[in-house]
C-alpha cells in the first residue's frame, strides 16, 4: 500500500549511516543540531538561573564562566552555523533546482561525519570539565591563563569548520553545474541564491577561523610566540583574525534564515515576491561587505582610529541590503492574500524581531555610541536578536512550512500557533530587558552584577523559561507528527516550486524525469515572465 | 523589591550627554522604523487575509522607484549616524593638552592606581571634577577593559602596550568602575568605585595619604640611577653608549635601518622590553632586555621618569 519514498527506501541503521541521499543526511544533520540545541539550551538555562539573583549563589564562578562559554560554543558553532544549510538547505537545494542529488553525494556524507568529529571533540571537552574563555577565545588569556580544556574545545571548532567548507563547496558547484534546463538564475528561488551567497562566506571565510584557532593550540601547547606579548606576539591579532571569520559567521547564520523567509513570505501571501533581483543581489551584497567590517569589533581595543572609521562607515553600509529585504518582505504582504498558518507566524515574528536586531546594530556601528555599550549586555541582547529572533525563527518557521515535504506528515496547527506565539513573547522578554541593562552599564559575561540590575534580570529569566517551553512544545508535536501525523499533500499550502510538485515525502531520485522549467518559482497569478525588478 | 525601575544611567561626565545625545537620536529613528515596518506588517496582514480559499494576490513584480526610495533614504540616514558617531568617537578619544595624568595598571583581578603625586589606591579612583583626566593604562596579564558607565567611557587595557582614556567628571559623587573585558574566573569581581570629588576635597584627599608615598618619577629616578642603573649608558651628556634622554620624549627619533619614531609611553616601553625592536639610529644595539626584570608598575614610573627628563632641554640647545 504504501509508496516508496526516500524514507522507506531501505531499512536499518546502516541504510543510514552510508546514505548518499542528500534528503536522509539532512535528517541525519536534523537529528544532531537538535541534539546539540538542547545541549546549547541546558546551558544557557544554568546561566539564567544564575542571574536571577545578584550574587554568585547558584554556581561557582568558574562553573558559571564555562556555562557561557559551552553555550556559546556549541549554539555557534554546532547549531546555528550547520542549521538552515545542512537541514534545510541539504534536503531543498537539489530539489528546487530540479536535481538528483548535490554534486559530491559522498562528500556530503563525509562534511556529516565531519561535523559529528568535531562535536565530539567539544563534547569530550565538555566532559573533561569544560572550557571557561568564551566563545571568542580571546588571547592572551586563553593561550596562557585559562586553565580550562581549550585545546580539546578548539580543536572542536577546528574539525567541524571543514564540514562547513565542504557543504558550502557542494552547494556552490551544484547551484552552478546541475540546475534543470529553464532555469535560469533569475528563475531560482530566493532560498538558493540566499545559500549560494552564504556558501561563498563558508568557503572563503572558515579556513581563516580554522587557521586562527589552530594557532591558538600552538602557542598554548608549544609556547610559540604569536599572540601573548610575553613571547612576543600580539594579542590584537588574534581579534583580527578571529572577527574576520566570526562576523561574516553571523551573515552564514541569517542569510539562509533571509532565504526561507523570502520563500515563506511569498507562499503565505499567494503572490510572488516584490523586488526579486534586489533581495537576490541583496544578499551577495551581505556577504562581500560582510567580510569587510569586522573592525567594529576593536573599536576601543587600540586600533588605529582612521581604521575604525572606515569600519564603521562599511558596518553602515552592510545595514542598507538588510533594510532593502525588509522592505521589500513587508511589500510582498500588500494586496496578498494572506494566511496566518504558523510558518507565516514564524514569518512576522523573524520581520520584527530582525528590525529590531538590525536597528540596534546600528548603535553598535556608530563609533561614540559603542564605547558605551560595548562588551555590555546592550550587545548580548542585540546579537540574540539577530541570532535567536532571526536565524532561529527562520530556522523553525522554515521547518514547519517544509515539514510536511520531508516527512509526510502534518502536524497540530492549533500547537504549532501556540509554540510560535510562546517563542516569540518568550524571547522579547528575554531579551528587550537586556537592552535597558545593557545601556545602564552592566557587563556581560558577569557571574555576580550590582544589585540595581536586577529587575532587568529577572524579566530575563522569566522570559527564558516561556522561551524554553516555546522550543519544547514543537520538539513534542513535530515528534507526534512523525509518527502519527495526517499525510500530507503533495502541496499542502497551495505553493508554487518545484519542490511542490513531487510526492510528500519525495521518492529517492526526487524527480522521474528532468523537469523543464519554464518561469520562476511563485508564480499564482497568470502572468508574463518575472521581470528584472 | 524593586523600589524603582532604572532605565537610564545617571549622567556624571562632560562625555556623558554627548554620548546620550547620540544614544536619543538613534532611538527616535530606529523606533520609528521598527514601528513603521510592525503597522505595515499587521496592517497588511489583516487588510489582506485570505477570504476564501482559491484566492490568490495580485500580480506585482516590484517598483524600481520605491527599491531607490528604500535604498537611499536609509542609506543618508545612515550616514548621518556614521559622522555623528564617528565625531563623538574623536572627541573623546583625543585627551586635552594638560589633562591630569593617573596610571592604572589592572591585573587579575584587580585595578592598581597611582596618582603623579604617588598615592596609590586598588579598586578605587579618586579625580576631581571640572578637570580632564587623562588615564594611561597597562595590563600585567591579560586584555581587561575599563569601564565607567556613569562617564560612559570605556577602553581595553591591553598587556605590551597602553591605552589611555579621558573624561572630565562633572558630578561630585561615587560611580561604578567595571571590567569589561572577559579576564578569567573573578571578572565579575574587578569592580571599584570612581569618586569624583570638588577640587578643595579631592586635594585634602591627596594630602590624607600615607607619608611615605613616592611620586612615581621619584620612583622611576631611583629605578633609573639606582635599582636598574640605566644611567650608567643613558648619561646625562652624549659620551654614554645610550642616547641622552634629556628632551628627548614627545620628539620624534631616525631609527636605524631608516624610518623615523615618536618617543612616546610606548615607544619608551618597548625599548625597555624589547630594545632590539627600534634601536636609535647612530647607537649599537647592544641594551639588554629588562623583560621580566621590571613589573608593569614600574615600567610606568620609568616611563614618567623618562617624560620629565624630556622636559629638560636636550644637551647643546638653549634653555
Amino acid at each position: 500500500m504504501e509508496t516508496v519514498s526516500y524514507l522507506n527506501d531501505g531499512h536499518g541503521l546502516k541504510s543510514w549511516l552510508l546514505t548518499k541521499d542528500h534528503k536522509r543526511i539532512a535528517l541525519l544533520y536534523l537529528a544532531s543540531v537538535t541534539a546539540f540545541f538542547a545541549m546549547g539550551g541546558l546551558f544557557a538555562m544554568f546561566v539564567r538561573l544564575e542571574l536571577l539573583t545578584p550574587a554568585g549563589d547558584l554556581l561557582a564562578a568558574e562553573t558559571y564562566n564555562k556555562m557561557f562559554t559551552m553555550h556559546g560554543v556549541v549554539m555557534v558553532f554546532f547549531f546555528l552555523i550547520p542549521s538552515i544549510p545542512a537541514v534545510l538547505g541539504n534536503f531543498l537545494i537539489p530539489i528546487m533546482i530540479g536535481a538528483k542529488d548535490l554534486a559530491f553525494p559522498r562528500i556530503n556524507l563525509l562534511s556529516w561525519y565531519i561535523y559529528i568529529l568535531g562535536g565530539m571533540f567539544t563534547f569530550a571537552a565538555v566532559l573533561a570539565g569544560g572550557v571557561d574563555t568564551g566563545w571568542t577565545f580571546y588571547t592572551p588569556y586563553s593561550t596562557a591563563a585559562a586553565n580550562s580544556h581549550v585545546v580539546t574545545a578548539g580543536l572542536g571548532v577546528f574539525i567541524t569548520g571543514f564540514s562547513s567548507i565542504l557543504t558550502g563547496l557542494n552547494f556552490i558547484v551544484t547551484i552552478h553545474r546541475m540546475r534543470a534546463p529553464g532555469l535560469t538564475w533569475f528563475r531560482l528561488p530566493l532560498f538558493v541564491w540566499a545559500h549560494y551567497a552564504t556558501s561563498l562566506i563558508m568557503i572563503l571565510g572558515t579556513p581563516v577561523v580554522a587557521i586562527t584557532v589552530l594557532l591558538v593550540a600552538v602557542e598554548r601547547v608549544l609556547h610559540l610566540g604569536i599572540f601573548d606579548p610575553a613571547l612576543g606576539g600580539d594579542p590584537v591579532l588574534f581579534q583580527h583574525l578571529f572577527w574576520f571569520y566570526s562576523h561574516p559567521a553571523v551573515y552564514i547564520m541569517i542569510l539562509p534564515a533571509m532565504g526561507v523567509i523570502s520563500e515563506i513570505v511569498q507562499t503565505f501571501a499567494r503572490k510572488n515576491i516584490f523586488g526579486y533581483s534586489f533581495i537576490a543581489f541583496s544578499s551577495l551584497a551581505i556577504a562581500i561587505i560582510g567580510f569587510l567590517v569586522w573592525g567594529h569589533h576593536l573599536f576601543i581595543a587600540g586600533q588605529s582610529v582612521y581604521a575604525g572609521l572606515i569600519f564603521s562607515f562599511l558596518s553602515f553600509l552592510v545595514a542598507i541590503p538588510s533594510a532593502i529585504k525588509v522592505f521589500n518582505w513587508t511589500a510582498t504582504i500588500y494586496k496578498g492574500s494572506v494566511s496566518l498558518d504558523s510558518p507565516m507566524l514564524y514569518c512576522f515574528g523573524f520581520i520584527g524581531l530582525f528590525t529590531i536586531g538590525g536597528l540596534t546594530g546600528l548603535f553598535l556601528a556608530a563609533m561614540g555610541l559603542d564605547i558605551h555599550v560595548h562588551d555590555t549586555y546592550f550587545v548580548v541582547a542585540h546579537f540574540h536578536y539577530i541570532m535567536v529572533g532571526g536565524a532561529i525563527m527562520g530556522y523553525l518557521g522554515g521547518l514547519h512550512y517544509w515539514w510536511p515535504k520531508m516527512t509526510g506528515r502534518l502536524y497540530s496547527e492549533f500547537w504549532s500557533r501556540i509554540g510560535a506565539g510562546l517563542i516569540f513573547i518568550g524571547f522579547n522578554l528575554t531579551f528587550f530587558p537586556q537592552f535597558v541593562a545593557g545601556y545602564l552599564g552592566m557587563p556581560r559575561r558577569y557571574h555576580e552584577y550590582p544589585p540595581e540590575y536586577q529587575v532587568w534580570n529577572v524579566m530575563s529569566s522569566a522570559g527564558a523559561s516561556i522561551l524554553a517551553v516555546g522550543y519544547v512544545i514543537p520538539l513534542v508535536y513535530l515528534t507526534y507528527s512523525l509518527f502519527a501525523g495526517e499525510r500530507a499533500a503533495n502541496d499542502p499550502w497551495g505553493a508554487k516550486g518545484l519542490e511542490w510538485e513531487i510526492p510528500s515525502p519525495p521518492p529517492t531520485s526526487n524527480f522521474d524525469a528532468t523537469p523543464i522549467v519554464t518561469h520562476g518559482t511563485h508564480q499564482y497569478a497568470p502572468s508574463k515572465e518575472v521581470g528584472i525588478v | 523589591m524593586f523600589t524603582n525601575l532604572p532605565f537610564f544611567p545617571e549622567q556624571a561626565s562632560a562625555q556623558a550627554p554627548q554620548v546620550d545625545a547620540l544614544y536619543f537620536f538613534l532611538l527616535a529613528v530606529t523606533a520609528f522604523f521598527a514601528v513603521l515596518i510592525a503597522v505595515l506588517v499587521v496592517v497588511f496582514a489583516a487588510r489582506f487575509r485570505r477570504r476564501h480559499d482559491d484566492e490568490i494576490g495580485a500580480a506585482i513584480h516590484g517598483s524600481l522607484a520605491l527599491e531607490l526610495l528604500w535604498t537611499f533614504i536609509p542609506l543618508g540616514i545612515a550616514m548621518v549616524m556614521f559622522a555623528w558617531g564617528a565625531k563623538v568617537f574623536f572627541d573623546l578619544y583625543r585627551p586635552p593638552v594638560g589633562a591630569m595624568e593617573v596610571f592604572v595598571v589592572g591585573k587579575q583581578w584587580m585595578w592598581k592606581v597611582q596618582h603623579a603625586d604617588g598615592r596609590r589606591e586598588l579598586n578605587e579612583l579618586h579625580v576631581p571634577i571640572g578637570r580632564p583626566v587623562k588615564l594611561v593604562m597597562g595590563s600585567e596579564d591579560v586584555i581587561h577593559s575599563y569601564y565607567i558607565p556613569a562617564f560612559r567611557v570605556k577602553a581595553d587595557v591591553i598587556p605590551g602596550r597602553y591605552n589611555t582614556l579621558w573624561f572630565t567628571a562633572t558630578k561630585p559623587g561615587r560611580y561604578r568602575l567595571f571590567c569589561a573585558e572577559y579576564c578569567g574566573t573573578k571578572h565579575s569581581g574587578m569592580i571599584g568605585w570612581v569618586t569624583a570629588m570638588e577640587p578643595g576635597d579631592y586635594q585634602a584627599w591627596l594630602g590624607g595619604g600615607s607619608a611615605a608615598t613616592t611620586s612615581p618619577v621619584a620612583a622611576g629616578e631611583k629605578l633609573f640611577n639606582e635599582v636598574l642603573a640605566c644611567v650608567t649608558c643613558h648619561q646625562e651628556t652624549t659620551q654614554g653608549r645610550g642616547p641622552v634622554l634629556l628632551g628627548m620624549f614627545g620628539k620624534s627619533v631616525q631609527l636605524q635601518g631608516g624610518g623615523t619614531a615618536t618617543v612616546d609611553e610606548a615607544y619608551v616601553r618597548e625599548s625597555i622590553v624589547n630594545p632590539q625592536a627600534k634601536v636609535h639610529a647612530g647607537f649599537a644595539p647592544i641594551m639588554p632586555t629588562f623583560q621580566g626584570l621590571v613589573t608593569e608598575e614600574q615600567l610606568l614610573q620609568l616611563i614618567a621618569y623618562v617624560r620629565s627628563l624630556g622636559q629638560k632641554p636636550a644637551p647643546g640647545t638653549l634653555p
